[in-house]
């Protein structure tokens, strides 16, 4: 069992509550921060403790911090990114349900590191039951004084509310959940100014994933350089992993950085191994924007090394034979799966949520879709590999936030790896005309269809 | 998306409503009013049969202050909220990837069969709604669909009988209450 | 602070972005803007077509910018360098989004009256292919009528989101907006209300495509036969300030519009009166004819433009004929090999 920091408590009996959390020695962190430490104290151990922002990006936290204008003496924001939509990803929902206390005493200290008066959690509007589970779990805090004027006696003061957002996957995009927050159409931001500078209102903000804010409370008891020797040397602490897809035991694992991704998939702690002892064909390790591997680059690295469940293992090789750990959404598919179905999914998916702001994704995601959907019904030529290869590369970088790049990714990849299979759609449509066509004939069985062969 | 003014719907703000929304309101500063907008759309939806016309709209647009068209940019962008009347109980699949993987496709096909409606119909006496949406974030328990507040997880055919019993027999609750 | 674009140095105020700099060096080296417009706070950044290239951030801080940057949101930093048309990135870059404003617009130019003075023509024009690869069914969004002097198209628009930052400027009460998501997102009243505000008319100026056009000059004429001559009348709108172009055919006023300048952005807006109630040339003081800078379709064939003696001289280049010609009607850009020329200038025995 590796070392747990979040999800150490989840199984405590009525954990949910205030009294049971409070009993378990919850808030301790807010009483030694408000009490003992100095915000810029706070800020310097979670800078210690070298936590990457757990929300898909990976930006180290403390350096996020630490560019938060505290001079101009605007009124400053922390708000709390709870949109997790990212396809594969559900652990932040977890922790919020079955443990809403720990992510408000995180925004406690956090908000006080920030000198931040006013600070909100943007939730997802599919999650109304947890928007009323922290609603209420909020007038719990409020009511045992953990929040409002004068917290403790300190003199500091916060409000903190949750604020629901309406169903739109790119209201995760920080600029876009700020925008939504005012009360507008979720359309990303143009940078710069940064929300650090001017965020919600125009006011400083800064905008943290449900896990990151988390794991606040034990950094600051335990300090920033203990959580940095969890881990591995530059992925430090503990993560939530959710597990889906193809396997015995799919939910949310808390583990150590730097385990092996064959322990993860095949030990009995974490997956369980593959469902029905069916073949791995592929993984997406972070989330649905970042790149699949295919089954022989899972277990290894290109150069052989053991690939680990680390920022830096998993990007091994870059976008040519690596991937990312992102937000944790780690996908597994067995041989019954198809890639051009499930890149179609996902471009569908991009399709849907694209805000429509700027050109490249706005046009450029439905015209994905639209030419993985002919090539998934029969209806492709061969060109059409070709093209979709344009059409991602033609994307990628030109927007104005990272929505395009997610959308391009993940066909990119899927292209580099499984080329074979699309040429396979293309070359014997009559094959795939069912939507379970690998699931009887597994495409290990026909790809001698579409192999080159040497003379 | 034009909204057609064909269907009538009855506008009731509740003094608990009315209640709520201020309460929603005193979440952000005194300027910033626009800001309770999502959130008291979904009260006001959730108290009119899950819609919004386009007279709910401009009351919503009067309580806040601000444009009517503000509105309706911001409704027409969420995919949470109605613009025409919907079945009561509507159920919601997920149908990204890992819905997919685990069959979500073929439970859709069967509740809509089942049904006798295609996916985006009402039945018609108003009951029951089908849809796709995208990824929900359970991914770990696929297949699974929302209906109402709450998540139905791990979803097979003998369980959307049974979910289709329950809410024929008025068993089902769409709200949560967290109390 | 000293900004460089694409080899020529200018130097510029602080806040000045790079797209204002490269205008102010002017030439080949402007990228084109479909969404920015000088006069609308917070319009830019949403089209795409006037990323650049920076290759040096600042004198402070040399690094180049990995990804392309939207010039027209872009702060010039002192001793930035910038590449434009020199980078093939860059020009990759606007192929690419011209092909994406392009593959579900309705390409219906002949039936267009913005057809002639259109920001997507003058795009395509210079950045766009002859030929598709898009083999989908193209978008289309049900007709809205917004009243009796502003005809939306909506099929025609890229979403540049100037009609609704006039909307939001100009007028006190926006009834029109951006509704939807995506793809799918439209310019509408949702209610498919009238947008009667004094100022709206100014949305068809600002409109760089067909999507917004004057109801009053509908199907009236080709805008490259009417002569476009500038005139003012002591105008009694608060805020207007009366001084218009209009455009007539014969003694005809067809159509009346606000003083566009060689970016194709209004010198000042007009009030609805000036632009669609006045076409009687006694209203008008007219003062002369409207010389256009913009090197567009529109002034192809219009005398008002300088053209360039013609010399013809018989012996080298009766077949080849002037250089800006050739290029007109479509003869290869490229230089001919040395095959070609003897076959061109032989013949090809």
């Amino acid at each position: 069992m590796g070392k747990q920091i979040l999800l150490d408590k989840i199984n405590v009996p009525g954990i949910k509550t205030y009294e049971v959390y409070r009993k378990e020695g919850g808030y301790a962190s807010v009483e030694k921060a408000l009490k003992s430490m100095t915000p810029d104290e706070v800020v310097n151990q979670v800078k210690d403790s070298q936590l990457k922002g757990r929300g898909g990006a990976g930006f180290p936290m403390g350096m996020k911090w630490s560019f938060i204008d505290k001079k101009s003496g605007k009124p400053r924001h922390l708000v709390c990114n709870a949109d997790e939509s990212e396809p594969g990803t559900f652990k932040d929902r977890y922790l919020m349900e079955y443990i809403p206390h720990l992510l408000i005493e995180g925004m406690i200290t956090a908000s006080y590191a920030l000198e931040a008066n006013l600070s909100y959690i943007y939730i997802r509007g599919e999650y109304m039951w947890v928007f009323k589970i922290l609603e209420k779990a909020i007038k719990e805090a409020y009511a045992a004084g953990w929040l409002g004027k004068n917290i403790l006696g300190t003199g500091y003061d916060l409000d903190l509310y949750v604020h629901v957002g309406g169903g739109a996957y790119i209201c995760g995009e920080e600029t876009a959940l700020i925008e939504s927050l005012e009360g507008k159409r979720g359309n990303p931001r143009i940078k710069p100014p940064f929300p650090a500078i001017s965020g919600l209102w125009q006011n400083p903000t800064v905008v943290n994933n449900v896990e990151s804010i988390s794991a606040v409370p034990w950094i600051v008891m335990n300090s920033g350089a203990e959580y940095a020797k969890i881990g591995t040397e530059k992925s430090t602490g503990t993560k939530l992993i959710s597990a889906s897809g193809h396997i015995k035991k799919p939910g949310v694992y808390e583990i150590e950085l730097g385990i092996s991704v064959y322990d993860f998939i095949n030990s009995d702690e974490y997956c369980g191994g593959m469902l029905d002892d069916r073949p791995l064909k592929a993984l997406v390790p972070g989330g649905s924007s970042v790149p699949i591997l295919p089954a022989h680059l899972i277990y290894k690295t290109a150069n052989g090394e053991d690939r680990l469940m680390s920022y830096e293992s998993m990007q091994d090789g870059g976008f040519a034979s690596g991937s990312m750990i992102g937000s944790g959404g780690f996908i597994v598919y067995n041989d019954t799966t198809c890639i051009v179905r499930n890149t179609w999914n996902f471009s569908r998916f991009y399709h849907h949520e694209s805000c429509g702001q700027c050109s490249p994704c706005r046009e450029g995601t439905g015209w994905l879709e639209k030419v993985l959907h002919r090539i998934e019904t029969g209806h492709g030529r061969e060109e059409d590999i070709d093209l979709l290869w344009s059409i991602q590369s033609k994307i990628e970088g030109n927007t104005i936030c990272p929505l395009g790049d997610a959308a391009a990714w993940p066909v990119a990849a899927a292209i580099r790896h499984f080329r074979d299979e699309f040429e396979y759609h293309v070359r014997f449509p009559e094959k795939i005309k069912n939507r379970d066509h690998f699931v009887h004939e597994p495409f290990e069985k026909v790809r001698h269809l579409v192999s080159k062969e040497t003379v | 998306m034009k909204q057609s003014h064909d269907i009538q719907q009855t506008i009731n703000i509740t003094p608990a409503l009315m209640d709520r929304i201020n309460e929603l309101l005193g979440h952000y500063p005194a300027d910033k009013r626009k800001s309770a907008l999502l959130p008291i759309l979904h009260d006001v939806q959730d108290a009119h049969d899950n819609w919004l016309s386009v007279e709910l709209m401009d009351k919503v647009a009067e309580i806040i202050g601000i444009k009517p068209i503000e509105v309706y940019e911001v409704v027409s962008f969420y995919t949470m909220f109605n613009q025409r009347p919907i079945g009561k109980y509507m159920f919601e699949f997920c149908q990204t990837s890992c819905c997919a993987t685990r069959g979500v496709e073929d439970l859709m096909d069967y509740t809509c069969s089942k049904l006798g409606v295609g996916v985006g119909q009402p039945t018609p006496d108003g009951m029951f709604e089908v849809r796709g949406v995208e990824c929900l974030g359970a991914c770990g328990y696929a297949p699974m669909m929302q209906l109402g507040d709450t998540y139905r997880e791990h979803l097979t055919k003998e369980k959307i009988d049974q979910i289709i019993e329950d809410c024929k027999a008025g068993k089902v609750n769409l709200y949560y209450n967290a109390e | 602070m000293k900004v460089t674009i694409d080899g020529q140095s200018i130097d510029v105020e602080p806040g000045t972005t790079i797209l204002q700099a490269a205008r102010k060096i002017g030439g080949e080296s402007v990228p084109p803007a479909m969404c920015y417009y000088s006069k609308l706070k917070g319009s830019g950044g949403k089209c795409r077509c006037c990323l650049v290239e920076v290759s040096k951030g600042s004198d402070a801080d040399p690094r180049p910018m990995p990804k392309l940057v939207a010039s027209c949101v872009t702060g010039c930093m002192d001793g930035m360098e910038v590449n434009s048309t020199a980078s093939e990135r860059v020009t990759d870059a606007r192929k690419a989004v011209t092909e994406f404003l392009l593959i579900n617009h309705p390409l219906d130019c002949p039936v267009c009256d913005q057809a002639g003075e259109c920001d997507l023509q003058n795009l395509s024009f210079k950045h766009g292919k002859s030929e598709t690869r898009f083999i989908e069914e193209k978008r289309t969004f049900e007709p809205e009528d917004i009243g009796p002097n502003i005809q939306l198209h909506m099929n025609r628009c890229i979403l540049c989101y100037r009609c609704v930052m006039v909307a939001d400027q100009l007028t006190d009460n926006r009834v029109h907006g951006v509704v939807d998501r995506g793809d799918h997102s439209n310019i509408s009243t949702c209610i498919s209300k009238a947008i009667t505000n004094e100022f709206s008319g100014n949305m068809i100026d600002v409109c760089p495509v067909g999507a917004l056009t004057d109801k009053t000059f509908r199907f009236k004429s080709r805008v490259w036969f009417n002569k476009p001559y500038n005139a003012h009348r002591d105008c009694k709108t608060p805020g207007c300030c009366g001084k218009t172009t209009v455009w007539m055919f014969g003694n005809e006023i067809q159509r009346v519009t606000g003083r566009k300048d060689e970016y194709h952005e209004v010198e000042d807006f007009i009030c609805n009166e000036c632009r669609f109630d006045h076409k009687d040339v006694k209203d008008w003081v007219i003062e002369g004819p409207r010389k256009f800078e913009k090197d567009s379709v529109i002034n192809q064939n219009n005398y008002t433009r300088k053209l360039d003696t013609v010399v013809i001289e018989t012996e080298t280049g009766i077949l080849k004929g002037r250089e800006q010609d050739r290029k007109k009607i479509s003869m290869r850009h490229k230089p001919l090999d040395a095959q070609e020329q003897t076959a061109f200038k032989e013949g090809n025995i």
